[in-house]
């Protein structure tokens, strides 16, 4: 027993010496995508023999400040943070950064000031709906093009960024226009029920394209329009956001058109500018965004979804 | 006279609660207010203590005219009631109990130590030796009881009325409790004894005042009244009525078959174990003052709570009587005492009430059929004189007398062998009273075994072949044939040792 | 019958009131087409639409009988959708995976059932149990993702039909008449009544009313079962966060619209089928009439304050007397005529 305790705490000691140690404070587990990201930052962290500790919040932010201030106790390298709000962080992140701990926010940002924290890196909604709406531009057939739009949560920040870029793009495009608007409340229901009732309201062969908020709405809207008897990819253009695996999947069976990857490796940026700064003590930027890559009909889908089937979403 | 009520009157929908009631109140006294069920006493407390508005009459404080309109104003006029159930907050301190809505205070915060102090000031002289500063629910009944008291003398100081404040105290508690009443009593409050036990009321009071149907009866000093001739004064039968009632044939039960058979039946705290053997077509009579162990024994008998001890025969095979399924699947009825919370369904039509408990005993699956329902109804419409303008009105919207004659009729349309009737006749008009005693004589005539508790000596001598007494939970006395007489009755709940009167 | 259907007559205005509404803003509201072997048009829609709240409504109509509530309905529904997809992912076949949700469905209700009548635990705090902690087991059944099928025969069930009729209209139309059915063919519905009305008189008549109890949580836990199929089946895949989320106050809600009291008693299990119909006839009207979606909710409540408003038995005295008094007051007076001349 002794042995084994001395042996461990040899261990221990070897990899505090050898490598860095990653403090990082999870929201939870509410969705998939949350649940890809932990799985991702686990994967990259171990890539590049970092010793990642861990902590599940539960959606409750007491219970990311006390992960914080006991990494802080522990002499972590660096803390990962993924706020489950904006409010309320400046004490905890002044005690970060007294120990000189750098902090990275991840996916979400914080009301704090700039110099509290080391970077963000996060993805950038409205260039989201950009990219989104910019595929659409390219990609319409010939003549007036009437849009029907898939709103996310009424008031929440994505749906409100995601529509304001989708307008972005489509502005100065010529025959682009939305003609109806709901929320489908970013379910799967949500998504079918409303796109049931677009079909009714704007009677199906009307409607050219489909600008879903996020790629659940467009599965259950996929399958209003296959059971109105039309087929959703031909006959309504399809295109959302996040890129789940099932999207892929749809795609892969020509029902789907285009997503817009959020992508829930938001560590591997965060390692990189960490990386650098123990190196040499290079600052970052303060906003690293991630790359909001778009996904076709042509790059491979079956082969996409298999990369992501098992990343926990 | 600290106070003085002259024709007290307050009316509610259906029913005169009070009419014209005189009532005093000399300082230094402890005056018993005595009266069964309904008698008036809790509508007179509440006049006094501002819960309700008086319709009639003159309260007069110290000479003055009063008219409370709250509680809190009957508090600073001088008026402090204890109920019971203590009114104080088990998981605040003692200390902050009795301080409580006037705390002292130092720079507008509570000021602890002298809340403290101040509690202990006030539970001077009442001989308690506790420590003010722990949760009021950490002491017994008793003391919970004590502290009510000095923080109701504390704010009132002149009047304090005590309701039932013995109900749940064990004997040396009580001798405590009326340690501290006769110390305030020394100290020259006036202070309301509400009680049902006698031997409480002759120990403590000076004077009693007895109320029946919302009318004073009685005022006397406590010495000068027997026990006997208190009872009396509550039931309501004078002596020489009592002869002229004796209409029963009290000799019909003799060698009758025996039905059903209770040995050693009990249940702890609820009813000393008794005998009872009920043959077939006779009516028992359960006499006994409220509280006594009347209504305990009906429910035990019925199975709303089960017997600790004891056994119970029907037809000489024992049966289990846990449940009121169970006694109803042996043949037994019960119409309750609580009509409206116990008795009726009162959205449901006088036709669903009637078939209710029929359907239960059948099961959900066979359902009454329509027309045999329509059947019942009609029939026991008719039979019982229920008046309704049609079968399918809701039992809720009839008179009580009707109400009640709609729960007989559910127990008649089971055609049991044995049927508890719990007051039958209270809050039951005059006519609706002869016609449900009628109703009595006629269904045991048909070989039905009945029981009847009742606060009505004379309804109880009228009807039944059999008197059982109850007295403190426990079945003191039975009387048959020519005993049967409301004096013996009386005498028997008055004695200390009526057992010896069978 | 024509009892019945007096006691469902408020309903049925309100509903045609409402369709007449939806009418003005959306004209093509009553069109029905019959395309590639089924019924669509709106109506359609909100009877397909309407299923999980319908069913619903019934399991809570007789709870609420019973002067009980069941806030664990919606959260019954992500467990038995999870149960069943998990059934078909598992590759068990449609047959054991209806069976074993409504299983699943089942237990959920005599737990309650069982809290609420011999444990003694309020309802609304019984129930509350199940509704909070239930969801995490519906979580922990799909491993938190929407767990997908492809089963044909399942998903019928969401969007199959029957002689061009939604299976899920199929399925409250059948679930109602059953309930409504057994509840008054026997003597169930009185005995439902009477606890709901007055438990202590009913138990001294010998009433049963602990399996009673029950047996009307295990029946609302049944109807969540069946509303979770439907959920499940309609989007293909178990959404454990998303299924039948504050479904359970749309229930109730239709339980009140159709004029059963919270407090327990009388009861009609075809006037609470009509109000779900009537809030979703609501809710897919808003979404037709295409207002931008910020105003939905506020529609939507100030559309069921109006119904409930209209239906309450004050407004309707109120409205008697208003009525006779216009009448009144246009009647001619007999001495006011006489001055006039």
């Amino acid at each position: 027993m002794k042995r084994i305790l001395l042996t461990s705490a040899a261990l221990l000691a070897g990899t505090a010496a050898s490598a860095q140690t990653v403090g990082f404070s999870q929201i939870g587990s509410e969705s998939g995508w949350r649940a890809a990201e932990t799985t991702l930052t686990r994967q990259e962290a171990e890539a590049r023999g970092i010793d990642l500790r861990f902590s599940d919040a539960q959606q409750r932010q007491e219970n990311q400040i006390a992960a914080i201030r006991s990494f802080v106790a522990q002499g972590v390298d660096a803390i990962l943070l993924a706020p489950v709000v904006a409010t309320g962080w400046d004490s905890v992140l002044e005690e970060a950064a007294e120990a000189d701990i750098p902090v990275v926010l991840l996916d979400r940002r914080v009301d704090s000031s700039e110099d509290l924290y080391l970077t963000a890196v996060g993805s950038d909604l409205v260039h989201e709906g950009e990219v989104a709406g910019q595929w659409l531009v390219d990609n319409k057939p010939e003549g007036e093009c009437r849009v029907v739009e898939l709103q996310g949560t009424t008031g929440s920040s994505p749906a409100i960024d995601r529509a304001t870029g989708f307008r972005n793009a489509i502005d100065g495009a010529e025959g682009i226009e939305i003609v109806r608007s709901q929320t489908g409340d970013f379910t799967r229901s949500g998504g079918k029920e409303v796109m049931e009732s677009f079909l009714q309201a704007e009677s199906g062969n009307e409607i050219c394209a489909l600008y879903a908020h996020n790629d659940d709405m467009a599965l259950g809207a996929i399958q209003a329009i296959n059971e109105a008897g039309m087929n959703p990819g031909e006959d309504i253009l399809i295109v959302s956001i996040d890129a789940v695996p099932d999207i892929f999947q749809a795609m892969a069976n020509g029902d789907a058109n285009a997503t817009v990857e959020l992508t829930p490796n938001m560590s591997g940026p965060a390692f990189d500018a960490l990386e650098a700064y123990w190196a040499d003590g290079t600052e970052p930027e303060k906003f690293i965004q991630t790359e909001s890559r778009l996904y076709t009909q042509d790059d491979d889908p079956m082969a996409e979804y298999e990369a992501r089937k098992d990343l926990g979403y | 006279m600290l106070l003085t009520i002259r024709d007290l009157s307050k009316s509610f929908p259906g029913t005169k609660a009070l009419d014209s009631v005189d009532f005093d109140l000399a300082a230094g006294e402890v005056h018993a207010l005595l009266g069964e069920n309904g008698a008036g006493k809790s509508t007179l407390i509440k006049c006094l203590t501002g819960a309700y508005r008086r319709d009639e009459g003159d309260i007069r404080l110290d000479g003055e005219p009063i008219s409370p309109g709250s509680t809190a104003e009957a508090q600073s006029l001088g008026i402090g009631t204890v109920y019971q159930e203590v009114n104080l907050l088990d998981n605040l301190t003692v200390a902050k109990n009795l301080t409580f809505g006037r705390e002292p205070r130092r720079f507008g915060l509570i000021d602890g130590r002298a809340q403290r102090a101040e509690a202990r000031r006030m539970l001077e002289g009442y001989g308690l030796d506790i420590d003010v500063g722990r949760d009021l629910g950490s002491y017994s009944v008793a003391i919970r009881q004590i502290v009510a008291i000095a923080r109701a003398v504390e704010l009132s100081g002149k009047i304090l009325i005590l309701d039932e404040p013995t109900a749940s105290l064990d004997a040396a508690e009580t001798r405590m409790l009326f340690d501290v009443v006769r110390g305030l009593r020394d100290r020259g409050l006036g202070i309301v004894f509400v009680s049902h036990f006698l031997d409480q009321v002759f120990e403590l009071t000076d004077r009693v005042t007895v109320l029946r149907n919302g009318a004073k009866i009685v005022t006397e000093k406590t010495a000068e009244l027997d026990r006997v001739a208190l009872i009396r004064h509550m039931l309501g039968r004078e002596l020489e009525e009592v002869e002229a009632e004796q209409g029963a044939d009290h000799t019909r039960s003799e060698a009758r078959r025996t039905v059903v058979d209770f040995k050693g039946y009990g249940r702890d705290g609820l009813v000393d174990p008794f005998d009872l053997t009920v043959r077939e077509g006779e009516v028992i009579g359960l006499a006994g003052l409220l509280g006594s162990g009347r209504t305990e024994t009906a429910e035990l008998m019925f199975g709303i709570r089960a017997a600790q001890r004891g056994e119970a025969k029907v037809d000489g095979e024992p049966v289990s009587l846990t449940s009121p399924r169970e006694a109803i699947a042996a043949g037994f009825g019960f119409a309750p005492e609580e009509r409206k919370t116990d008795g009726i369904v009162a959205d449901l039509s006088v036709r669903e009430n009637i078939i209710l408990a029929l359907q239960a005993r059948r099961g959900w699956a066979k359902p009454v059929p329509r027309a045999e329902q329509a059947r019942l109804a009609e029939t026991y419409i008719k039979r019982l004189d229920i008046r309704t303008s049609d079968a399918e009105k809701a039992v809720g919207e009839l008179s009580g007398g009707n109400q009640q004659k709609v729960v007989l009729a559910r127990w008649l349309a089971m055609n049991p062998r044995f049927l508890i009737l719990d007051e039958p006749t209270r809050g039951v008009d005059v006519g609706a009273h002869a016609e449900i005693l009628r109703l009595i004589g006629e269904i045991t005539e048909g070989g039905m075994s009945v029981l009847v508790i009742s606060s009505e000596l004379d309804e109880l001598v009228a009807a039944s072949d059999r008197i059982i007494v109850v007295r403190d939970r426990a079945h003191v006395a039975e009387l048959s044939g020519v005993e049967i007489t409301s004096g013996a009755i009386v005498t028997a709940i008055a004695a200390p040792d009526a057992g010896k009167v069978a | 019958m024509t009892r019945a259907l007096r006691r469902c007559l408020p309903q049925i205005l309100t509903l045609l009131a409402l369709v007449a509404l939806v009418s003005i803003f959306f004209p093509q509201f009553l069109a029905i087409s019959f395309e590639n072997g089924r019924l669509t048009g709106p109506v359609v829609d909100i009877v397909k639409r309407g299923a999980p709240v319908a069913l619903l409504a019934i399991g809570m109509t007789l709870v609420i009988a019973t002067r009980g509530i069941d806030l664990s309905v919606g959260t019954v529904m992500a467990i038995s959708g999870a149960v069943a997809a998990w059934t078909l992912a598992a590759g068990w076949g449609v047959f054991p995976a209806v069976l074993l949700a409504i299983v699943a469905g089942l237990t959920c209700g005599l737990w309650n059932g069982c809290l609420v009548a011999y444990v003694g635990i309020q309802p609304i705090v019984a129930t509350l149990i199940l509704m909070t902690s239930g969801r995490g087991i519906a979580q922990l059944i799909t491993e938190g993702r929407i767990l997908t099928f492809s089963d044909p025969a399942f998903a019928w069930i969401g969007s199959g039909t029957v002689a061009g009729v939604p299976v899920p209209a199929l399925l409250w139309l059948v679930t109602g008449i059953a309930v409504a059915f057994i509840m008054r063919r026997t003597a169930l519905g009185l005995l439902v009544e009477a606890i709901g009305i007055n438990r202590s008189a009913s138990t001294v008549a010998g009433i049963n009313a602990r399996v009673l109890l029950i047996a009307v949580y295990a029946a609302s836990g049944f109807c969540a079962a069946l509303a979770g199929i439907v959920a499940t089946a309609d989007i293909r895949g178990a959404d454990a966060n998303n299924a039948g989320l504050w479904l359970e106050l749309d229930a109730i809600l239709a339980v009140v619209i159709g004029g059963n009291s919270l407090l327990g008693g009388r009861f009609s299990v075809a006037a609470s089928i009509l109000g779900a119909l009537i809030i979703q006839t609501v809710d897919t009207g808003i979404l037709l009439a295409g207002f931008p979606s910020e105003y939905n909710l506020v529609i939507k409540a100030g559309l069921v304050l109006v119904i409930l408003l209209v239906q309450s038995p004050n407004l309707s005295q109120h409205w008697h007397w208003l009525r006779m008094e216009i009448r009144r007051q246009r009647e001619p007076k007999p001495i006011g005529s006489r001055d006039t001349r």
